[in-house]
């Protein structure tokens, strides 16, 4: 085999390679043009503050995808668990124990999700559709349109300027959150390739009936799915508030699902279901978040921004489909 | 044949189904359905296209549920929820849609519902040890892959039925379903199959129903043959006692019979 021919053997069964190598030509063109200023710490932790909650509710949503569901919540779940855990600590709870109930309740919406979809056949597409409105406007009720603030563990609520391990761990340190998602990506990644749940949403977004006949319980498994992607966009949400001390009740969740699920077919997940990439999600997370900063550092404006956005997912996407095509000829030769 | 008639007439039932009947919205498909399986017995069950055979199936091995009736299980009435309470009773099904995860490798289709897995709770795939085994067992019964770590979708349509039929073969400890196991193998693929379930048969542990259209095929299986007509068994023949010739003269006399049931029809 020619090494040409090696490479592309290399592109095609590792799709996770080609955002790899597109996020480190976007780097590298970066740091050409605009040098020190796009690699230092300020501009980089500014780029990973763009791919962390982008990259958070990738990684679960990459699991519905390749069950062949969708969760279009999960942004707003993102949003709405901050928003519990500062309600729960304005009540006078700990906060640890308004964190735990925000995530218990991340957990609950998530089987909400999950169970009106194998329950009542509701194509998930359009239940957590519903539950995006259903939660953005119980934001909008229960803040009574006031900012929050400060946030338990942010930098802001402390009168010293001190901050706790604890509090940086929770997201008041610059990198903690992208941190957060890089770790839940490598165990999404274990989680997806090498337990036996893995195989079962593999088996069941791959062949439903088939893997039903299998013995696999396909409802569980995509209620637990559902419950995961709650729980860890709800997560990194509180990471998240933690991270810039407020929360503004205006903020609209499908603006990060979007992003989501434009980094999940960056990173090589098609839509098709049985096929999809944890690590690759994060990648995506990161390459969306390197272009906004590095755009905005050469002094593109953000509309630019938007258009480059929708030219890499196409491109991500064709690419994908190419692949599939020169693999299935190649079989079929 | 392995096993003599006589001596099966004498064997304890593996299986008994009692009255069954499905329904499916307004089309009732299972009407009362009576059946034996006998120990270590092979039983052929055919039909018309539609007859209810994978319905029947499919209630057998918890992928459905009966409407009323009943089955029992080595003389133990069961009543399977899912396709699990079935497998715990030692049966395992090939289904006509053979249920295999395109995009899963062979080994892990071979394995899927009864994965290795290590580190208890946490159910980490023991991959390894289930290539060896799936390479092992598939070289055992002489069923060839490319590769087990080949996906299904890379498969022939034989080598997929092969992959289906040794995946259920391998699990069941008592009774095993056969959905048309045949249906879409070449002559080779056909006789390593056909021989792996007279040598299954032969050990007298397993008790086996096989669905086919090739008559052929089933007079070289089967010690009985059933046939399943207007959602109830009419036919109930042993293969010793029997020649095709025969078995289509009854289910010739048998159709016209139903038919003379159906008022305003002159037969």
């Amino acid at each position: 085999m020619s090494v040409g021919r090696r490479i592309l053997r290399l592109f095609l069964y590792q799709r996770e390679l080609t955002p790899i190598v597109i996020t480190i030509g976007l780097f590298v063109y970066f740091t050409i043009k605009a040098g020190s200023n796009f690699t230092d710490e300020l501009s980089l932790s500014s780029a990973a503050g763009y791919a962390g909650p982008i990259g958070a509710i990738a990684v679960g949503e990459v699991l519905l995808l390749v069950l062949a569901e969708i969760d279009l919540s999960a942004g707003q779940v993102f949003l709405f668990a901050a928003w519990v855990n500062w309600w729960m600590y304005s009540l006078g709870l700990p906060v640890v124990v308004s964190i735990l109930i925000s995530l218990a309740v991340c957990c609950g919406v998530g089987a909400i999700n999950g169970l009106i979809t194998v329950r009542l056949n509701v194509p998930s597409f359009v239940t957590t559709l519903a539950m995006n409105f259903v939660l953005y406007g119980l934001v909008l009720i229960y803040s009574n349109m006031a900012e929050a603030s400060p946030i338990p563990l942010s930098t802001y609520s402390s009168p010293s300027g001190k901050v706790s391990f604890e509090a940086e761990l929770m997201g008041s340190w610059l990198w903690s959150e992208i941190l957060w998602v890089l770790a839940i990506a490598i165990v999404g990644t274990v989680v997806l390739t090498r337990t036996r749940f893995g195989t079962r949403i593999i088996a069941t977004g791959g062949n439903l009936v088939g893997a039903a006949e299998a013995g696999v319980p396909t409802r569980r498994v995509k209620v637990w799915a559902f419950v995961i992607c709650s729980f860890l966009s709800g997560l990194v949400g509180i990471v998240d508030s933690v991270k810039y001390g407020s929360l503004d009740p205006g903020n609209f969740g499908v603006d990060f699902i979007l992003y989501a699920i434009g980094a999940c077919v960056i990173g090589g997940t098609a839509l098709t279901g049985g096929r999809g990439t944890v690590i690759g999600a994060f990648i995506g997370a990161i390459l969306i978040g390197i272009l906004e900063d590095g755009l905005t550092l050469i002094g593109v404006s953000t509309n630019d921004f938007y258009v480059w956005v929708g030219v890499v997912i196409i491109f991500a996407m064709a690419l994908n489909v190419q692949f599939d095509r020169i693999i299935a000829r190649s079989r079929g030769a | 044949m392995s096993v003599q008639p006589t001596l099966t007439g004498a064997r304890e039932p593996a299986l008994e189904v009692r009255g069954v009947t499905k329904s499916f919205g307004a089309i009732s498909v299972l009407r009362g359905v009576d059946l034996t399986l006998r120990q270590g017995e092979v039983l052929g069950l055919v039909g018309d296209n539609g007859a209810g055979k994978s319905t029947l199936v499919k209630i057998l091995c918890g992928f459905n549920q009966q409407d009323k009736g009943d089955v029992f299980v080595g003389g133990e009435r069961v009543r399977f929820h899912s396709v699990e309470a079935a497998r715990a009773h030692g049966i395992e099904t090939v289904y006509q849609d053979l249920a295999l995860i395109p995009q899963l490798p062979v080994y892990q289709n071979l394995f899927l519902g009864h994965e290795l897995t290590r580190l208890g709770p946490l159910r980490i795939l023991d991959k390894r040890a289930m290539r060896k085994l799936s390479r092992q067992y598939l070289d055992e019964i002489n069923v060839y892959v490319p590769s087990v770590e080949a996906e299904a979708e890379q498969l022939s349509g034989g080598q997929r039925q092969a992959i289906a039929v040794a995946r259920a073969v391998r699990a069941a400890t008592k009774i095993l379903l056969l959905d048309e196991p045949l249906a879409a193998m070449g002559a080779r693929e056909s006789r390593l199959i056909i021989d792996l379930v007279k040598d299954l048969a032969a050990s007298g542990r397993m008790s086996i129903i096989v669905i086919d259209h090739n008559y052929a095929h089933l007079f070289e299986l089967c010690d009985r043959i059933n046939v399943l007509q207007g959602g109830r068994i009419t036919i109930d023949q042993p293969v010793r006692e029997t020649s095709l010739e025969v078995l289509t003269e009854l289910m010739v006399s048998s159709y016209r019979r139903q038919l003379e049931d159906v008022p305003g029809l002159d037969v």
